[in-house]
């Protein structure tokens, strides 16, 4: 059975060995390009002790495939993989991955570029941050919303 | 019936996940219905950045509504 391209769960991944999937889910690839995100310590003005990743069961899994069909009509390519995290995360979790195979290189660093951008200004997830000062919801940033603008 | 779902500080702030209530003509008459539960409840559904989905779309107020519809309501998303 293929593996499917978006996992939504709480427990940690391998990039390497999600890297190595793609590599060989799409034959004779010319290129993988990937990208990690990582629970930063700080945020404005405030240290970051842990997160709290709520998102909208169904909802959230649906959103990422019609980002990565848009993205497969931009770019021709062979294989997309898209993990993210929820529940409680540390500073320093890793909290997505999202990877891309293409012949080449130019349309998978682009392609992976693309979806995270939407990602984070589409699918429907909420942080919580714990810091010191008492647990907050994270305000959604203007230059998330500026950075898909760019794909028009 | 419509299935009604709160997420993140819509949630906390309405102090509720999901409820069922009538089915109503659109999500705006929905909202008005809504706001009999409680003073704080138009001022939150009503705040300008409030994010509304029908059965896992994005769409506006005005969006007509039908029996076993899902309607969400939720502050813009940060995850990733």
């Amino acid at each position: 059975m293929e593996a499917a391209e978006v996992n939504i769960q709480p427990e940690d991944f391998d990039a390497g060995i999600e890297i190595r999937n793609l590599r060989e889910a799409s034959g004779t690839t010319g290129a993988v390009a990937s990208f990690v995100g990582v629970v930063s310590d700080r945020n404005d003005g405030a240290d970051i002790e842990s997160l709290l990743l709520e998102h909208y069961p169904g909802m959230t899994e649906k959103s990422i495939v019609a980002i990565i069909a848009q993205a497969k009509q931009r770019w021709p390519l062979l294989a997309v993989k898209v993990i993210h995290r929820i529940g409680k995360l540390q500073r320093a979790d890793q909290i997505v991955f999202v990877g891309v195979a293409s012949r080449h290189r130019g349309a998978a660093f682009a392609a992976c570029e693309y979806i995270m951008d939407f990602l984070k200004t589409q699918a429907p997830f909420w942080k919580k941050e714990k810091t010191s000062a008492g647990e907050r919801w994270v305000d959604a940033r203007s230059t998330d919303t500026e950075a898909t603008a760019r794909w028009k | 019936m419509l299935d009604v779902l709160f997420f993140a500080s819509i949630r906390e702030r309405l102090d509720s996940e999901r409820l069922r209530c009538a089915a109503v003509r659109d999500v705006d008459a929905l909202i008005e219905s809504l706001s009999e539960r409680g003073p704080d409840w138009a001022t939150v559904l009503r705040a300008p950045n409030v994010i509304i989905a029908v059965n896992q779309e994005i769409v506006d107020s005005t969006h007509r509504l039908h029996a076993n519809d899902q309607v969400a309501f939720f502050p813009p998303v940060t995850g990733g």
